[in-house]
């Protein structure tokens, strides 16, 4: 039964004990474990991404009325198959006057990048990667892995569109990193932790109901550090040709790709976790493997809103969108972290006051925090509409750029 | 020899390399490049000695910001990435007695430590040190004078740079 309910704990005990036996000493076998442990979450995300790029395909075309890959196996589940031996078998092309080293690596970064992020997230009460005390700066600190990666493979290109590429994606994501980070300050202060398992575990009453603002902020953030639809003007085609990713082609240009799409999952599984509870759910700490279960069903729910939010959105410009970022997002979250923490420590010194009873005082906590958050948003609303632009201004006449020259006589005739 | 030892001494040798390669590569993205590996070695130190935070703080100030504002510098400056030219300035022999007296200085004092070949000790309550560090940071008796001039000091250069970068209202 102890197998069925936590069976990732029981192999790890298993083959500890086993290397023990063997005259292993205590530290070397963590070494041996965590380094499996690194290998198997990797390659789970790997081939979590043959998933749910099909996955997306699927949707994508069902929004647009098509029906979407449909050829290779049931519901063209196994497309993604055929597709990567074909990127397996493309040639590398490296352009002439690339910076060799560099344009090899920054493909290699930007895929490491995402995939460290895996090594903090609780699947389930038991089965983490490695529970640090400082999971949530961990986080931040792995994103900015991922906006050098960019970089990288914009300057080694040799192309122009790449360069401006990238400098757009690193405007892009360092500009996203300060309202994501703030709005991920908010579940440290309501949880008292930095390591994401015990916010997970601090999750009695998710975090999404004690502060929706901070989801909404982390939730948008994030999806422009993916540099996803609406947010993907850093490869505009018809402006940058690809973006930084221009001059790549075979499984270079497939790791960009996979990169992308894990880290689309990615935001969706630390959405999950942070405001969602992640594994809690139902049963979840008698039968921890249950938890795992909870997670992804959360994740992927939190996914398809990601997907229909790239399928339905335009692309912003991109003054729009570091406006939106420096003049909405910022401020609001940190209005929003300086009410929170004041909210929360009154609390906690007005509480005694009233004679509530103890189980009931994290319900009165999340209602004051919910609030709090409703006036916020009431407030934001109203200076919104102060600001909003009341019917165009027109400057000036229209000027034709070329008038078209006055056909022949010969023709008209 | 354990675990731990193996991992700091490949680290070491990896970050001393890096080191060396950040002042004899000729190309400057390469250099910042370098950089970014020693600094990163420099975070897997914090690690081994148990200070997980310092080595995050490590990944995103050093290697998240400033490595990547050097390579916006290096990038948008005229005429620095190309590999010709020289690579010495009229001061390096001042650059070259500072950093001499500088490994003088600690080369000095470690000659009379003592402690080359005795283990890091545990520290005690693991989970409740970074409590401890924000709490020292805003206790009157200990760092809160340090803390609030850097914060201070951050302040004041965000307002210049909002100031030079601003638009100039004639």
């Amino acid at each position: 039964m102890y197998f069925l309910s936590d069976p990732i704990t029981f192999i790890a005990n298993w083959l500890g004990n086993l290397l023990l036996g063997w005259g292993v000493t205590q530290p070397v076998v963590t070494v041996i474990l965590k380094f499996i442990g690194a290998g198997l979450v990797g390659t789970f995300g790997f081939s979590l991404v043959i998933f749910t790029i099909w996955l997306e395909r699927k949707l994508y075309g069902r929004i647009q009325d098509r029906l979407g890959p449909n050829r290779v196996g049931p519901w063209g589940i196994f497309q993604t198959f055929p597709d990567m031996i074909k990127i397996f078998t493309k040639e590398y092309i490296t352009p002439v006057g690339a910076d060799k080293v560099v344009y090899n690596l920054a493909p290699i970064l930007s895929v490491s990048a995402v995939l460290l992020t895996w090594a903090v997230i609780p699947f389930a009460q038991t089965i983490v990667g490695t529970d640090v005390n400082v999971g949530v700066l961990y986080l931040v600190a792995v994103g900015g892995i991922g906006a050098l990666g960019i970089i990288l493979a914009g300057y080694s290109s040799n192309n122009k569109y790449s360069l401006l590429g990238a400098f757009r994606a690193v405007a892009q994501i360092v500009s996203y990193e300060v309202p994501m980070v703030l709005a991920l300050l908010v579940p440290v202060l309501l949880g008292r932790s930095m390591g994401v398992n015990s916010l997970v575990n601090a999750q009695s009453i998710w975090f999404v109901i004690m502060s929706p603002i901070a989801a909404f902020i982390f939730f948008t953030s994030s999806m422009a550090e993916t540099g996803r639809a609406p947010f993907d003007l850093l490869e505009a085609e018809s402006e940058l040709v690809a973006g930084y990713q221009t001059e790549y082609s075979g499984l270079k240009f497939g790791m960009f790709y996979v990169g992308e799409f894990l880290h689309a999952f990615t935001i969706s599984a630390l959405t999950a976790t942070l405001f969602l509870g992640g594994w809690r759910g139902p049963w979840a700490e008698q039968i921890p493997i249950l938890g795992v279960v909870w997670f992804f069903l959360k994740a992927f729910i939190v996914y398809f809103v990601v997907v229909l939010i790239r399928i339905s959105m335009p692309r912003l410009r991109i003054d729009q969108m570091l406006n939106f970022n420096w003049k909405f997002l910022t401020p609001l979250a940190l209005v929003l972290l300086v009410v929170t923490s004041v909210v929360d420590k009154l609390f906690y010194i007005i509480i005694p006051g009233f004679n509530i009873v103890g189980g009931i005082i994290p319900w009165v906590r999340a209602g004051v925090h919910l609030l709090v958050n409703a006036i916020i948003v009431l407030i934001t609303v109203q200076i919104l509409k102060t600001h909003q632009i009341k019917g165009l201004q027109v400057v000036r006449k229209p000027r034709p750029v070329a008038v078209a020259p006055e056909p022949p006589a010969l023709v008209i005739s | 020899m354990t675990a731990e030892q193996l991992i700091f001494l490949i680290v070491a040798a990896v970050t001393l390399v890096a080191g060396i390669s950040v002042v004899t590569s000729r190309n400057l993205i390469h250099s910042a490049l370098w950089l970014i590996l020693t600094l990163f070695g420099v975070a897997i130190f914090y690690v081994l000695l148990d200070a997980g935070f310092f080595a995050v703080i490590q990944v995103i100030v050093y290697i998240g910001a400033i490595a990547i504002l050097f390579i916006f510098a290096a990038m948008l400056t005229r005429r620095v990435m190309q590999d010709t030219g020289p690579q010495t300035n009229p001061n390096w022999w001042f650059g070259g007695l500072i950093a001499l007296l500088l490994f003088a200085g600690i080369a000095f004092v470690l000659i009379n430590w003592q402690g080359f070949s005795s283990l890091a000790p545990e520290l005690a309550n693991p989970s409740g040190r970074i409590n401890q560090l924000g709490l020292a940071l805003v206790s009157l008796d200990q760092y809160v004078l340090p803390f609030e001039l850097a914060s201070v000091l951050l302040v004041a250069g965000m307002i210049g740079a909002i100031f030079v970068a601003g638009e100039k209202k004639q």
